[in-house]
This record gives structure tokens, sequence and C-alpha cells, in this order.
């Protein structure tokens, strides 16, 4: 039931926004998302106490075509509901004291892109999941598109065909995959599992790369990634963080739970492959993060280089692979929040994201300068900050599984260095500008988002164990199921 | 009374409560609460460290091992890493030195830092230093020394570049960690490799199931971790950091650049003596890179005028002695020379650091001379430190430099030759440095001599303290040719026991050879000195400015040129593989690709669309068509 809770409760306050239209609309949205936080912490503790029958809820839909209304919460599930539970208070925050045209549609939006989000994460029938994978699209297009900078018609309308084209394949797999279920079919999890471990090493084949594509891209993983640094770059803050921190974890959460236990044949055929792309995507994104003259393009091709490391480390079907998967989710969705929010104040300051206009700005704002070292050495995965235990874990992954790759993958925390530290002085360091002699340092809002982040970096880093328990055994359920099915096909 | 492990938990636990207090404040300390916050947690994690160590003196020889777990930090799949620490001799020396020298240092900040600006965010920045390097020296796993490793090299990036309105300081301190971290990488991968191949990470576990493994993986694990070792001692390839590191605050060089973290290298290769004595081919690199380094960075700092430039050619080069020790399976040699190195290092930057405060910030040779009389404090002590890293008996250089070199005549007389080459360019760079300064002509200008002064009691206290330590720390290690009896060997035995009995007999060498080669390197010693009088006392000769040399002495001025090359077969390629990524692959590549795709679609649906051109008795034909086509198709199939 609190499943049910949790994706209809934004809903619901999403309504309430769009339908008071009040002046305080940031004040509602920010209320209800805080609620949302507080009913997954009850849904934390409820599923720490192994009450799962508390947590899920199957209902019947739409009988004729055996669609269930079937969510439920699993370790690796309520990561990334608190994920998404704990990031949009965080942006809806981050919004408070810029100007917002149409701030009730805004905010009612970002609360119906909860709503799916939670709902990607948790659905346990195919179909269901894939109609939340779509409906998330909705929101985040329009915000995209009203609230977006320069050229947004161009880019935010490929954005939305690139995914949607790509979704698209992840529609005709699932169906086939409905077609092989026996009886009365049904797209049930279990049944596409058991129908996608039935079909023959070719179909599993050709069903992999469908599904593949479709998660790569949201993710977006080289080569299918071109839309995503003029989609972060043009997006509204909010509309990036929501990108970036969460929406791009709904596509590894789809290799995780929608890829590798449906076709464990086509998955061990291809996934050299995926790992190769993956690891190439990650050299090529932090070389061309190197030369980068834009703030916030920089850190899109960032991402792109840590999303390609999530993902060569998933397909390595490791244990320590996916649970370091796992929490470098959380540590890159939490980093990379903060590390727009920090752009977001530049510009706000500035009026610029261009790295050569900027300098110095540590002189006026040295609480801004600290909060940045922080997010930074989370960035570059240093010991005792969350992004070392995820990058550490998913690079061991990649090294046991080929050692060449390993070692390439690992240059990237040498890159990463490169960029990061160079992005740090051309903004931070150095003398004053004209342009940045002024620079008010943090208010109180940018506070409240960024000290909890530069907290959480820290503490994940320090005692990961908590977030490693939650989902370490339902990682070695999946990855058990994995070799079974695989066993029984050989 | 305290247990032996809660004491070791607090060594680093002091120095960590200090960095959060001065940094959680740093805008409403006073600069005396924090320098008496951030000097009272080192000390405190000083005698703590003495603690443990005479408790772990009072243990058994056998049972001077002790693993303190903290937490558990990391654990997924088979994968598990803890909090925990390792005390043992080798650890115990480590915490006093850092602990021990890291408050002197500190002390001695008070005074040299006292009118900056940024004095509490200095002392945050130390503190969280000692934190880290007590991590890196205290780890009972491979994790935990990572966290210290990489730890320290944020600190060393932090206070490089601590005045941070000088771009060139900045692009110092990111060329410090970036080098680092190409280490780091190597370090990480042998991490990865012992993982894989051990299962565990844990040291005690990895020393004894090291003699199952294979000698090709202790080989690739052993120069895995030695490039981990390279970028953090700065060894070559990767020295070129350590000498722009200089621009940090000068006490910053003591104790990060001299004294504890460079020697972090020396740390690891001895932390893992058994891996590398079964892997004779990582010996001999080691070995091999350590002579070099020693020569090379020795020929370098013959022709650098910057007084701390020297000074950190200097340490450059002894390190790599050091790590020729290691290379010969000399551990305790090379733990030796690490300990007094980091009483005269750290005593020679401090002292140039005086210096340099006396002189209101000058740094170049050839404006200062004739201060001897001015700073008599700084003077004296900084002569002890020079006769004693020039291994003049019976200051501490003496002894750990004589057995690094008896060590390398028993392996090779021509290793003791080059290595014996370096010394005594040593002796001559330092002599020089020495005549420069303090004897001559004033050369500073009117005005910086008009402010001359002794420096304050926190900067003469601490060079003294070190001034004696730099005369009696060579008592831990007197050989046995000159009747002693080798406390430090001895004590530090049960570390690098079972390196002993895996490598084949050392050879050893008579008496009578020993007093031979003593005798020898004295006399060279002294001649050198000679040499270097004459030429900088006598005749007075100062350097001449960069652009007036030419040939031999203009390469060494120039550093061989090496950040050119660097510049030229690193950083430039991948700048230009960068912007090949970007305008071809990415813009002209992928991108057109992508957009061809979709204007291909747009295109298709523009001819497409002219079929629905609205005539409705157009569309019940296609309909009749298509009822006709199913029909025939249920019918006949």
């Amino acid at each position: 039931m609190l499943t049910l809770l949790l994706i209809f409760f934004p809903l619901a306050a999403a309504f309430l926004i769009f339908i008071v239209r009040s002046k305080h609309s940031n004040v509602i949205a920010l209320s209800a998302a805080l609620i949302e936080l507080a009913i997954s912490i009850v849904a934390l503790v409820s599923f720490k106490n192994g009450d799962l029958e508390k947590l899920g809820a199957n209902y019947y839909w739409i009988e004729a075509i055996g669609l269930n209304f079937y969510v439920a919460i699993d370790g690796i599930s309520m990561l990334l509901v608190l994920l998404t539970t704990v990031l949009v208070p965080l942006i809806i925050l981050s919004s408070f004291g810029r100007t917002i045209s149409k701030p009730s549609t805004f905010y009612g939006l970002i609360l119906v892109m909860q709503m799916a989000l939670v709902g990607v994460f948790v659905a346990q029938d195919g179909l269901l999941f894939y109609l939340f994978w779509e409906v998330a699209l909705i929101p985040i297009y329009f915000i995209c598109l009203m609230w977006g900078g320069e050229n947004r018609g161009r880019i935010t309308f490929k954005f939305f065909v690139y995914t949607l084209a790509g979704s698209l394949f992840m529609l005709i797999a699932l169906i086939y995959l409905y077609l092989q279920t026996p009886g009365a079919h049904t797209f049930d999890m279990e049944a596409l599992y058991a129908a996608g471990r039935s079909l023959s090493h070719q179909e599993q084949s050709i069903i992999f790369w469908f599904l593949f594509v479709a998660f790569a891209v949201k993710m977006p993983v080289f080569p299918f990634h071109t839309w995503q640094p003029d989609t972060y770059t043009v997006a509204p803050t909010q509309g990036t963080m929501l990108l970036s921190g969460i929406m791009l974890k709904m596509g590894i959460y789809g290799v995780i739970r929608w890829l590798i236990p449906v076709v464990p044949v086509g998955v061990i055929t291809w996934g050299m492959t995926a790992i190769l792309i993956s690891v190439i995507g990650i050299i090529y994104a932090s070389c061309i993060a190197i030369i980068q003259k834009d703030f916030k393009r920089l850190i899109a091709y960032s991402s792109i280089a840590h999303v390609g490391l999530i993902s060569a480390g998933i397909f390595t079907l490791s244990v320590t692979g996916v649970q370091g998967a796992l929490i470098q989710m959380l540590s890159h969705g939490i980093v990379v929040v903060a590390m727009f929010f920090i752009i977001d104040i530049v510009y706000d300051r500035t009026k610029t994201t261009t790295l050569g206009n900027l300098g110095g700005i540590r002189n006026a704002a040295p609480k801004l300068a600290t909060v940045f070292v922080i997010t930074l050495l989370g960035s570059i995965a240093l010991p005792l900050t969350s992004g070392f235990v995820g990058e550490f874990l998913l690079l061991a992954s990649v090294f046991q599984y080929n050692h060449w790759l390993g070692a390439v993958a690992g240059i990237a925390i040498i890159l990463g260095a490169v960029y990061m530290l160079r992005t740090f002085q051309k903004s931070m360091s150095g003398e004053t500008n004209e342009i940045t002699a002024a620079f008010a340092d943090l208010k109180w809002n940018e506070k409240a988002v960024l000290y909890p982040i530069a907290l959480l970096i820290i503490l994940i880093g320090v005692y990961p164990k908590p977030i490693l328990d939650i989902s370490g055994p339902a990682v070695s359920n999946l990855l058990e199921l994995y070799t079974n099915s695989f066993a029984l096909i050989h | 009374m305290v247990s032996i492990e809660t004491l070791a938990l607090l060594i680093p636990v002091f120095p960590l409560v200090g960095f959060l207090l001065v940094a959680l404040n740093v805008k409403r300390l006073s600069h005396g609460a924090t320098a008496f916050m951030a000097c009272g947690s080192v000390l405190l994690s000083f005698i703590s460290a003495i603690l443990v160590f005479t408790k772990l003196l009072s243990l058994p020889e056998e049972s001077r091992s002790l693993i303190v777990h903290a937490f558990t930090w990391i654990k997924a799949g088979d994968f598990y890493a803890s909090m925990g620490f390792l005390i043992d001799p080798l650890s115990s020396i480590f915490l006093l030195i850092i602990t021990g020298v890291g408050f002197l240092i500190h002390v001695y900040s008070i005074g040299y830092m006292h009118d900056d600006a940024g004095f509490n965010r200095f002392f945050s920045y130390l503190n969280l230093f000692v934190f880290f390097m007590l991590l890196l020296v205290m780890g009972s796993n491979y994790l935990v020394i990572f966290i210290g490793w990489e730890g320290v090299g944020l600190c060393s990036y932090l206070l490089i570049g601590f005045w941070f309105k000088n771009q060139s300081y900045n692009d110092a301190a990111n060329k410090a960690f970036i080098m680092n971290r190409i280490g780091d990488f190597g370090l990480l991968l042998g991490i990865f490799m012992i993982f894989i191949h051990v299962g565990s990470i844990n040291y005690t576990v990895v020393t004894s199931t090291a003699q199952q493994l294979s000698t090709e993986t202790v080989t690739l694990i052993t120069i895995l971790l030695f490039i981990g070792a390279m970028g953090k001692s700065a060894q070559i390839p990767l020295y070129t950091w350590l000498p722009d590191a200089m621009a940090g605050p000068t006490p910053v060089s003591a104790l990060i650049h001299a004294a504890t973290m460079v020697t972090a290298g020396i740390y690891m290769v001895a932390r893992n003596n058994v891996l590398y004595t079964l892997a004779p081919i990582s010996m001999s690199l080691v070995m091999l890179v350590g002579l070099a380094t020693a020569v090379f960075a020795a020929t370098i700092a013959l022709k650098q005028s910057d007084i701390k430039k020297v000074l950190a050619y200097s340490t450059v080069s002894q390190l790599g002695l050091m790590f020729l020790a290691l290379g010969l399976g000399a551990f305790t040699a090379g733990i030796f020379h690490m300990a007094t190195h980091a009483f005269f290092k750290a005593l020679l930057f401090l002292g140039a650091g005086s210096v340099i405060h006396a002189l209101g910030g000058e740094q170049d040779m050839r404006n200062m001379g004739g201060l001897k009389k001015y700073l008599p404090i700084t003077f004296a002590t900084f002569l002890i430190g020079t006769l004693a890293i020039s291994g003049i008996p019976p200051f501490a250089g003496f002894f750990s430099k004589d057995e690094i070199l008896a060590n390398a005549f028993a392996h090779n007389p021509v290793v003791w030759g080059l290595a014996l080459f370096a010394s005594l360019l040593t002796v001559f760079y330092m002599f020089r440095l020495l005549y420069l300064t303090f004897f001559g002509t004033v050369r500073a200008n009117a005005h910086a001599m008009s402010h001359i002064h002794e420096s304050p009691k926190s900067i003469t206290i601490p060079l003294i303290c070190l001034a004696i330590l730099s005369v009696a720390g060579g008592f831990m290690g007197v050989p046995e040719a000159l009747g002693g009896s080798h406390w430090l060997d001895s004590y530090l035995s049960p570390v690098f026991a079972q390196s002993k009995v895996l490598a084949e007999a050392h050879h050893h060498l008579n008496h009578t050879i020993e007093y031979t080669l003593m005798g020898t390197v004295v006399t060279l010693t002294v001649i050198v000195i000679i040499i270097a009088y004459l030429k900088y006392v006598k005749r007075n000769h100062v350097p001449a400015a960069d652009a007036n040399l030419s040939g031999v002495p203009k390469l060494l001025a120039n550093k061989y040129y090496i950040d050119e090359l660097y510049n030229a077969i690193i950083v430039k390629p991948l700048y230009w593989l960068s912007n090949i990524f970007d305008i071809f692959i990415e813009r002209l590549g992928i991108d057109k690709i992508v957009n061809a795709f979709g204007g291909s679609v747009v295109e298709g649906s523009r001819v497409t669309r002219l079929s629905q051109h609205g005539s409705i008795g157009y569309y019940i034909f296609l309909m009749v068509i298509g009822i006709v086509l199913i029909l025939f198709y249920t019918l006949l199939g």
C-alpha cells in the first residue's frame, strides 16, 4: 500500500497545484515533496522490518490484455525510490528565489514527473513499467520546452523524438515477450522473465539489442548520447537536475531489472560488446570534457563518462559491479544535482557559464567554493566521498572481467581530475574580475540544498554499509536468478 | 590504563577533530585559538604515538603486531574492506616521525604564517593532512592506505595552491594532483590485482599467502604498486611535480614535500617487502629507478638558484637513495634514511623558510649572502642540517647513508660508485647553498636588509629541536663495525623477517672493507666541501643570471627540459585527441548520422503524407483492395 501512496501522493499534490494556481505553488510543492520523502522513509522502515506485503500492491487493471497494476519494492527499487524522494525536494528548493513564469504549472509538472519516476522504479509488470517510462517523458518535455534557454524548441524536440524512438524498441521487445507467455498472455515480470529465457539464442540476441538501445538512449551511453549535452545545456536548471539526477537512472535501472534477467543468453553473448562501448564512451566523453569552454556542457560530458562506467560495471554481471552501480547511481545523482546547482548559482550572479569569463569566485564566495570542492571530490571519486565507493567497486568489477578494459576505464580517474581541477581553477581560483568581483555567497535556500548534499557525499563515503546492505540481498537474488536460468539453458 | 588499541585509534582521531573544529569555525576562531587547537591536537597524537611505541616495546618481539578494527567500511559481494589499523614496528616508527616532526612544523607555522589572512584555513589543511598521513601508515589493508594516499594528495593540492590568487601556484597544485593521480591509478590497479588473486586486501593475509602466487602475478602487482610510489615519492618519470610544489608555504614544503608525504612510497614498498622480495624483477626496477633518480635530480640541483628548488631536487635525489636501498633488499637502511632525512630535510626547509621570512619573501640565493651574522640561530641549525645531509660523522645522515652505500657496494661496486657520485653532488650543492646564503658579501637589497631580524621563538625552537634530532637521530642505527648494535635493525626485524628468509644469503662485508669505504666516502666529502668553499667563499662566485648560461649549465638550469618534453608528448597529444573527438567524431560524425536519421524520417513522412490527400473515394478504394487481399490470404492460406 505504501508503494501506491508513493506513486499517487505526488500526482494528487500536482493536481492540487494545477487547480489552486496559488502564488505559493513552490511552497506547496516543497511541502508535498517533503511529505513524499517522509512516506519513503516509512517505506524504508517497513522494508528494513521485512514487511514486504505492506509495501506492494497488485490489482487487475485491464484483464483483456493481462495488464496488472502490480507494484512492489525490493532493495534495488528502495534505493532508487529514496534517490527520487531525496532529490525532488532539493530540486524544488533550488528554484526558490529564481523567477519562474507560470509557477503552478512548473511545480505541478515536477511532481507529475516524480510520480512517473517512482512508478518506473516499482513496477512489476512490463506494460506498467513501459507506461510509467513514457509518462515520465511528458512533464520533462514541457519543462524543457517552456522554461528552457536558447534554441529550446529544436533541441527539446530532438531529445523527445530520440528517446521516444528508443523506447519504441523496448515496446516491441516487450510485446514480443508478451506473446511468448503461455495461455492468456500476461505482462507480469516473472512471466516475461520466463518467456525471455525460453527463447532461442538468436531471438535473445535480438531482444537484447532492442532493450539495450532503449536503455542506452536514456542513460545515455556512447554513441547514443548526442541529444544529451544540448538538452542539459538548454533545459532549465531544475529540468537538467531531474534528467541527470534521476531520469537517466531509469535507463540503468532498466538494464538491471528488465534486461539482464530477461535474456541471460543475449546478455552473455553481447555483454562484452556492451562493456566495450561503455568503456569507449568513458574515455571519449572524458576527453571531450577536457576541452569544453562552457561549465554546463563540461558537466554534461562528465556525466556521460560516469554513466559509462556504471553501465560497464553492470554488464560484468558480478555482485561487486551491480552493487557498485547502485551506490554510484545515488552518488552520481546527488553530485550532479549539486554541480548543476552550483552552475545555476554562478549563472544567477554572473549571467555567464563560460569558464573563461569567470575566476576568483573563491575570494568573494568561500562557502560556495567549499561546497564546490566537496562536490568535486565526490565527482573525482576521492576516498571517503560517496563517489569513491561506487567507482572503486565498478572499476574492480570491470578489471576482474577483463584487465585491459578495466585499466582503460581506470584512466578516467586521471582525466576526471584533469577536467574538474581545471574547472575549479578557472571558475573559483585566481583574482576576481569585473564579472565576479561582487559575487554574493550562498543564500539560505542555496545552503539548504547544498549543505545536505555535501554532508551526504561525505557520509556515504565514510559509512556506505547501510546503503550496500539495503540492496545486497536483492542484487544477489537477481544475479542468482540470472546464473540459474543461464545454467538451465545449457 | 587506556588500552593500546584505544590509543592507536586516538592517534588519527585527534588531528581529525582538530581539523573539524578549525574548519567549521574558520571565520570565528582567533589565530591563537586555532594555533592552540591545531598544535594541541597533533601534540596529543604525538603523545599517544609515544605511548603506543613504548607499549609495543614492552611486548615480546613476536607479538608486536596488533590489528585494531574500527568498523566495516565497504562490503559488496566477495569484496570486503574494514576500517582497520595495523600497529607494528614499521608503522610505529612512521607514527612517531609524522606526529613528532608534524608537531614541530605546526609550531613553526604559527610564527611563519602569523600575518597571513588564511591562517585558520592553513591550519585546518595542515591538521587534515596529518590525519590522512596517519591513515596511510596505519591502515591494515590496501584500501585504507589508499584513503591516506589520495587524502594526502588532496591536502598537498590544497596547500600548494594555498595562495590561490596566483594562477601559477594553482597550476603547480593541479600538476601535483594530476601526476599523483597517475601514480594512484597504478596503485589502484595493483590493489585490484591483489584482490583478484588473493581474494583479500588485508596485509596479513596477503603477506602470508604471497608465496602461493605465481612470479608473474607478484611481479605485475609490485610494479603496479611501485607506479603509485613513483608518483607520491617523486621518482622518475613522475617527479616533476615536486619542484613546482614549492609554490606552497615553506612549512608545507618541510612537512609534506620533505619529511612525510613523499616518503609514502618508501613506506609502501617496505610494507610490501615480502611481495617485492618474491619479485626480483621489481626489486631491480626499484633499485634502478631509485639510483637513476638520485643521480639525475642531484645534477639538476647543482644549477638551481631558488633556495627551495635546490632543496626540492635534493629531496627527489634523497628519496632515490632510499628506493635504491629498498631495491637492494636493505629495507632497514631505506627506513633509517627516511627517518634521518625527515629530521635534517625538515630542518633545512624550515631554515630556508626562516631566511625567506627574514628577507621578506626573497627566495633567490643570488640575492642573499652574508646572512650568518644576522641570523645566527638559523645559520647554526642550517649548518647542522647541511653536515647531516652531507654525511659527516657523527651527524645523522652519515650512518644512514653509509648503510645504503655499504649495501650498494656489497651488491655491485658500480652501483656503489653511482650512489657515491650522487651523494658527492649532494655535498656540493648543499654547501653551495650554504655558502651562497650565509657567507660572502651581502647581496640582498637595502630595503630587505633594513628589516632583517632573527626569526621569533616559534620558528627557532623547532629549528633547534630538529637540529638536535639531526645530530642524535643517527644513533638509532650505529653499525656493528663502529661498535653499535643497530637498534633500528633489530626493532624492525619482525617486519622484514620473512623477506630475509626468502632472499638469497646477503653478502656481508667484513669490517676492513667497511672501514675503507667509510674512509673513502668521508675523505671525498671533505674534498668536495673544500672545492665548494674555494669557489663560493674564496672566489666569491655568484651564479650567473639564467639568460647568460649556455651548454650543460643551461641544460641543468632548465631541468633537462623535461617539463617541455612532457608537454609535447603527453599534454599536447591529449588536447589534440580531445579536439578530434569533439569536432570530427562528435559533431561531424555521430550527431550528423543521428540528424540524418531524423531528417530521413521527416522526408519519408512528407512522401507518405501525399497519399493522405483527403479524398474519401480514394480511401474507400484502398480499403476494398485491402479486404480483398485479406480474403484471398485467409481463403488460400
